[in-house]
């Protein structure tokens, strides 16, 4: 296993508090904060992915060669991902947030046993 | 053509974004409706002419891939399938909303949301690296999410948030494969993913990516276990969104990404069809299980969506199983065809019956079995509709899903999966029971006293009815005619599996 | 703003003394973010977000009535709608330099402002939608209570 695994087990166990958040809590805005969580967890897990022991940022600056700074950067394409990913995370937020708050309205109440009315 | 191929994407985002500012300006009481049938028509014919002319990579910013790192958008024949597919039933759903949306406040929004998940759709078929094709299918995601809860009822916003969790939860496990994909491979292009796949395959990592992808992607398709958002969030959407999201929502978002990801990016692996064929076979009984005990119309297609995305799959499965073992390759080319072809027929007929479903409810103002009655002498044009998608679902000749459904049989039977192909044909059975039980309390009895003033549908919902209708007859007499152009280049895309990297990276790199 | 110190809702006079005078340097911060995003961290995302907080600080020092009687609510949309076909613009003014997308402009030379392209409007139309479809969110959610329900069907 050894510790380079130690930073991606963190991830995980992250993702893993997320699932258990929305599965398990019956508030809905507990739920989005479960559901939120995982998704941090998958950004955290993505950055780790492009890490290089010892590596700079990937920001090139005027007195960094080009081949010394490929040879010295982390990588920056999962940090595009992350990026991305994480205005996605933001949308999807935004919706549930406002979803949450008409159910509010129209149940009276954000516990998710008593917003059971379809079923089979 | 193959030039054109981003403004597939940018045509529905430029209106979509386009009608909010028209409804600002205050112009003319229709427009967003004429926009945006005339938007879907554009997109309808551009994806006819694309399919005529050649296949092809396009590389966007003209970043070739031995330079740079570039997006790639691919036109290959599963592509083009699916393309044509979403255009067709966008173009009836929005024919068909043009009236029946008018029950409905904020309609420059619907449509605006309509876009968006057009567009994302055909983001995710034409999406040639990973990367867009997760962002492509997130845009669809949640423009679906929005779409299905449009109603604001309370129904539909428990609905939407059920739908919206589970899905979500989907997408970050796929998100998961696509990291460590990344990981293993260096490359997020599909095609170079493909091409530096066959070194990996002893990589439990591989098996891993591929679990979490199965996960996702099942999801995304309404797989057992993990159908249960389907059956509340298909009947809560309006009338044209269930079609487009039953029609072809779970096939560019599911069912094609699980081909496009199980043969040409990962390769088709034994443990990997053996998963595809479960998935299909508890698919397709638990759907029609369920199906048959429905008495609420829309509750009732969803459950039948289910089960017939499961025929698909599970033909998939067992082209896939057939070419892992290294079995004949006619088995497997005829069960990948009776599985596209499936797919084809479902988004005709099961968009057709939500429409039917639609135009019910505008009529009645009721979706339950047990209220409804006679409708065959109130409005006949929608039940002669309904009835014909009916049976093309329940698989009688000589509609296109009698077609499909023998060859999937036979391609199970050949493959030596005896007991696979007898479920099939009782799955047949119980569809068929299903929809017998649908005419018989909807269409025939006695017409109670409150439908009595129900009237036909008006003219634009009829059209799309008609349209989808004929879809249906002429997709099994025709099939001749037109399987060459369109569903063959996509068996032979799915068949040739990882000779897609060569294709997709020789085209035009 | 002289009504808003005695104004219902918002928060206390000390908060809204400080934001006053706050907000438009953090909306120049986040224009900053935006317009120098082809060379250091942030672009036009990051930009739009810091923008959209700063109106978002006006809106929670002042409170949502206040804020709702001198912002319409289409503004926001409309700038959202702006923002993003402007974007589509850069992208298909690519084909006039042959690909979809493609950086037609001149490059000019590396680390200064104007420079690589089509990069900094892409940034500027991204920061734009960003921050109006984020202020409009907020707006939606907490100043204007939408009380439109479906006709009965």
């Amino acid at each position: 296993m050894g510790l380079q695994a130690l930073p991606y087990l963190m991830a995980m166990l992250l993702f893993v508090i997320g699932v258990y958040a929305i599965v398990a809590k019956k508030n809905i805005i507990k739920v989005i904060i479960g559901l939120m969580i995982t998704e941090y967890a998958i950004n955290l897990f993505l950055v780790l992915v492009g890490y290089r022991v010892n590596g700079i940022a990937p920001i090139l600056t005027p007195d960094l060669a080009q081949a010394e700074f490929a040879r010295r950067t982390v990588d920056p394409i999962p940090q595009a991902l992350v990026l991305t990913s994480i205005v996605i995370g933001l949308g999807l937020l935004a919706l549930m947030v406002a979803i949450a708050i008409r159910l509010y309205e129209k149940y009276g109440t954000f516990d998710t046993t008593e917003i059971k009315h379809l079923r089979g | 053509m193959v030039n054109l191929l981003p403004l597939f994407v940018v045509i529905p985002l430029a209106v979509a974004f386009g009608l909010p500012l028209l409804e600002k300006l205050h112009s003319p009481e229709r427009t967003s409706e004429v926009v945006a049938v005339a938007a879907t028509g554009a997109l309808c014919a551009g994806a006819l002419l694309l399919l005529n002319s050649g296949a092809g990579t396009y590389w966007v910013g003209g970043w070739a891939p031995t330079v740079a790192i570039g997006i790639s958008l691919v036109a290959d024949g599963l592509a083009k399938l699916l393309l044509c597919l979403v255009s067709l039933v966008s173009l009836a759903a929005a024919v068909f909303a043009v009236s029946y949306m008018e029950r409905y406040t904020s309609r420059p929004l619907f449509y605006a949301l309509f876009f968006l998940m057009v567009a994302g759709m055909n983001g995710v078929v034409l999406a040639g690296d990973l990367f867009n094709l997760y962002v492509f299918m997130e845009v669809a995601a949640i423009a679906s999410y929005a779409l299905v809860a449009f109603g604001c009822g309370r129904d539909e916003l428990e609905a939407s948030l059920k739908y919206l969790v589970v899905s979500a939860l989907a997408s970050t496990l796929i998100l998961f494969g696509i990291g460590i994909v990344y990981s293993l491979t260096g490359t997020l292009n599909m095609a170079q993913v493909g091409a530096r796949a066959p070194a990996l395959h002893a990589n439990p990592a591989v098996t891993l990516a591929a679990a979490f992808f199965l996960m996702g992607f099942g999801l995304k398709t309404a797989m057992v276990p993990f159908h249960a958002w389907l059956p509340d969030a298909h009947p809560s959407a309006p009338a044209p969104i269930s079609a487009l999201l039953s029609g072809v929502y779970i096939k560019a978002c599911g069912a094609y990404v699980l081909l496009r990801l199980v043969f040409s990016v990962l390769g088709a692996s034994p443990l990997v069809a053996h998963a595809l064929i479960v998935l299909g076979a508890a698919s397709m009984l638990v759907g029609v299980l369920l199906a048959v005990g429905q008495w609420d119309l829309k509750r009732l297609l969803a459950y039948s969506s289910i089960s017939q995305m499961g025929y698909v799959v599970l033909a998939v499965g067992v082209g896939a199983e057939v070419l892992a073992r290294g079995g004949p390759k006619a088995v497997a080319s005829l069960a990948v065809f009776g599985g596209l072809f499936h797919l084809v027929n479902h988004a005709t007929f099961k968009s057709l019956l939500f429409l039917c479903s639609g135009s019910i409810e505008y009529a009645t103002g009721t979706r339950q079995l047990r209220e409804l009655g006679g409708l065959s002498r109130t409005l006949p044009l929608t039940s002669g509709c309904c009835r014909i998608g009916a049976l093309s679902i329940a698989g009688v000749p000589p509609f296109n899903g009698f077609w499909s459904k023998l060859i999937i049989v036979i391609a199970v039977v050949q493959a030596g999966h005896w007991a696979l192909g007898a479920l099939c044909v009782l799955v047949s059975f119980l569809t068929l029971l299903t929809y017998v039980k649908v005419q018989r309390y909807a269409l025939q009895g006695p017409a109670p006293a409150a439908l009595a003033r129900a009237r036909e549908a008006p003219w634009p919902m009829a059209l799309a009815l008609v349209v989808l209708a004929i879809a249906c007859v002429g997709g099994g007499l025709l099939l001749p005619l037109y399987q060459g152009a369109l569903v063959q280049p996509a068996r032979d895309v799915v068949l040739d599996g990882l000779r897609y990297a060569q294709w997709a990276l020789g085209g035009q790199g | 703003m002289e009504s808003a110190s005695d104004g219902p809702g918002g928060m206390s006079l000390i908060v809204k003394t400080v934001s006053r005078l706050v907000a438009s340097f953090i909306l120049l911060f986040g224009l900053y973010i935006v317009v120098y995003g082809h060379l250091t961290p942030g672009g036009g995302f990051a930009g739009g977000v810091i923008m959209a907080s700063s109106f978002v600080l006006m809106l929670l020092a002042f409170g949502g009535a206040f804020v709702a009687s001198f912002v319409s609510q289409r503004a926001p949309a409309l700038w959202d709608c702006l923002g993003a076909l402007a974007f589509l613009l850069v992208a298909v003014s690519g084909y006039f330099g042959g690909a979809f997308f493609r950086n037609l402009f001149a490059k000019g030379e590396p680390f200064h402002l104007l420079s690589a392209g089509t990069i900094p409007l892409s940034n500027i139309a991204i920061g734009v939608k960003v921050a109006a479809s984020l202020f409009g969110v907020y707006l939606a959610l907490a100043a204007f209570r939408l009380t439109q329900v479906p006709k009965e069907r």
